[in-house]
């Protein structure tokens, strides 16, 4: 098996979980990796200071994608301030596989716009 | 003819210390030469032996290492203006194509461009044909134009003339050659409608002087910007342009050698083209620019766009055996230049250059800078192989059997 495209990356980039938009909804945000254009948007639904739902929509590569939909099943559930507390260390641990420097701004974009959505932080998650 | 010109190339390929290198056990296959090219052990010696040798900085010293380092420069500079036919004292050394862009977009355009003026480039261009003159129309109120670029990824010179005929255009910014698609545009016909309409044309050849013989008395445009990363040498920008103009142009940055006199107040400008090359010039990458020419001269331009249109189309010929690839660009391949831009249906081109890497198959992924072409196109990021004089067909057969090899990781 591939040490990167593990069987779970590829499934959760051809089947990315919670993929789509949700109208209404209460918090949203858009953002893009500069560096290749990749974009991603998030809409998300609270309820009583939870992720009550959660949609993600945009483009990417199968890191970005994978990334994005691992950190959305994670954020479903949580109370909206716990958002604001996630960092690269735990995409990177949600993800389980080892990112170079050149594929970091992938793995960082979902919970990006994600935090973005929920904080007002557009900063990328260090 | 294919034939004749891949034997008399590849003889050269021994010339390129890197292709020695292994990566992830394989041997390298370089196809990213349109961001960036690879160097023949002729310039790094050139630069080498400038700094071991004959190092010092020009037009001031009065000692031997002064006038060595002034003569090594300056000689640079008439064999790189003779390399694209053009004078000389009008052929100013930049940064990169990026700076001899924003020199025109600065000194001409704040000075020459204004409300009800229009600048006109195309959907096909580079960031960095575009971003300077969305500044530049930002801060003198012109607009900006694009012409279209259709399906087949080739200008409508119809569309040009209906433009240029409502008599507001001022510039005609366009690339010689797409750095995405590899469309050859008609860049001396653009010129010749373009002035007859009253308007001045700036061509950025960063992708064309590389591959392809350049004559810029033939092309007979206003501004002509290249960069010499691409063309085998260092990173060093070139800017000609037409004497009148440079002549009437304030400088574009001030400092020590562009001055004839400094006063308290203010000061008069050297001659061309040092008007124009404030601050001390990047002396060694000028003189490695000189080398690259010498060894394009050498192996001959026509032989290097042979070279080029040869591996183009068998790559043209080869990459639709991969399943799922669809190509861009120009199906004629007299009318494009060195480079393959393709996705495939189910993997994102950051992962199938990812893919690649593994079998040292180096392809550029994502929008190469070119953006408002990526929506054009309508798809997010592109794949993109691109040939030198060191690259041979095997290279594409590499390039397919690693991508076939992609497909299978993703279980396509």
């Amino acid at each position: 098996m591939d040490a990167l495209y593990r069987d779970y990356i590829l499934d959760h980039y051809k089947n990315p979980r919670n993929f789509g938009e949700l109208d209404p909804h209460d918090l949203e945000w858009h953002d893009h990796n500069p560096l290749c254009g990749d974009e991603l948007g998030v809409h998300i639904v609270v309820k009583d200071g939870r992720v009550a739902d959660l949609r993600f929509h945009g483009q990417g590569c199968a890191i970005s994608q994978a990334a994005a939909s691992i950190t959305s099943e994670e954020l479903i559930g949580l109370p909206v301030e716990e958002v604001a507390g996630l960092d690269a260390d735990w995409v990177i641990d949600q993800l389980g596989i080892e990112i170079s420097p050149t594929r970091r701004k992938c793995a960082l974009l979902g919970l990006k716009v994600m935090r973005g959505a929920t904080t007002g932080d557009a900063s990328w998650p260090e | 003819m294919g034939a004749v010109a891949e034997s008399t190339l590849s003889r050269l390929r021994a010339d390129f210390p890197i292709l020695d290198r292994e990566i992830n056990g394989h041997s390298l296959v370089y196809l990213d030469s349109a961001a960036s090219s690879q160097k023949p052990r002729q310039v790094i010696e050139a630069m080498d032996s400038f700094y071991a040798h004959s190092y010092g900085t020009v037009h001031r010293g009065v000692y031997e290492l002064g006038r060595e380092a002034t003569e090594l420069f300056e000689g640079a500079r008439e064999r790189i203006a003779a390399f694209v036919n053009w004078d000389s004292d009008l052929s100013i050394f930049t940064r990169n194509a990026t700076e001899a862009i924003n020199l025109v977009a600065y000194a001409w355009g704040r000075g020459n461009l204004g409300p009800g003026d229009e600048v006109l480039i195309t959907e096909m261009e580079h960031h960095s044909n575009i971003v300077p003159w969305q500044l530049a129309c930002e801060d003198t109120g012109a607009k900006l134009r694009y012409l279209s670029v259709p399906e087949s990824g080739e200008l409508s010179l119809d569309e040009l003339d209906a433009v240029l005929a409502e008599g507001r255009v001022r510039l005609v910014a366009v690339g010689h050659v797409s750095n995405v698609l590899g469309t050859i545009n008609p860049v001396e016909e653009i010129a010749r409608r373009a002035r007859a309409a009253g308007a001045l044309t700036l061509v950025d050849g960063a992708q064309s002087v590389p591959q392809m013989p350049v004559d810029l008395r033939a092309i007979d445009a206003d501004f002509y910007a290249w960069t010499g990363h691409k063309a085998l040498g260092p990173t060093v920008g070139m800017l000609h342009g037409r004497r009148e103009l440079l002549k009437e142009m304030r400088p574009f940055l001030g400092g020590g050698h562009m001055i004839s006199r400094v006063e308290r107040e203010h000061s008069t400008w050297n001659e061309l083209p040092w008007k124009f090359e404030a601050g001390t010039n990047a002396i060694a990458e000028a003189i490695g620019l000189g080398a690259a020419v010498d060894y394009l001269a050498a192996a001959g331009m026509d032989a290097v766009r042979a070279h080029e249109r040869e591996l183009t189309a068998y790559a043209l010929e080869r990459l639709p055996e991969v399943a799922g690839i669809t190509l861009y660009g120009p199906r004629d391949v007299d009318r494009r230049g060195g480079v393959v831009p393709f996705t495939i249906e189910g993997m994102h081109p950051h992962d199938i250059a990812e893919l690649c890497d593994r079998e040292a198959v180096c392809v550029r992924a994502g929008h190469h800078c070119a953006q408002p072409l990526m929506r054009v196109l309508g798809v997010g990021a592109t794949a993109r192989a691109s040939f030198h004089v060191y690259n041979t067909r095997d290279d594409v057969d590499r390039l397919v059997h690693a991508l076939n090899g992609a497909r299978e990781v993703f279980g396509l």
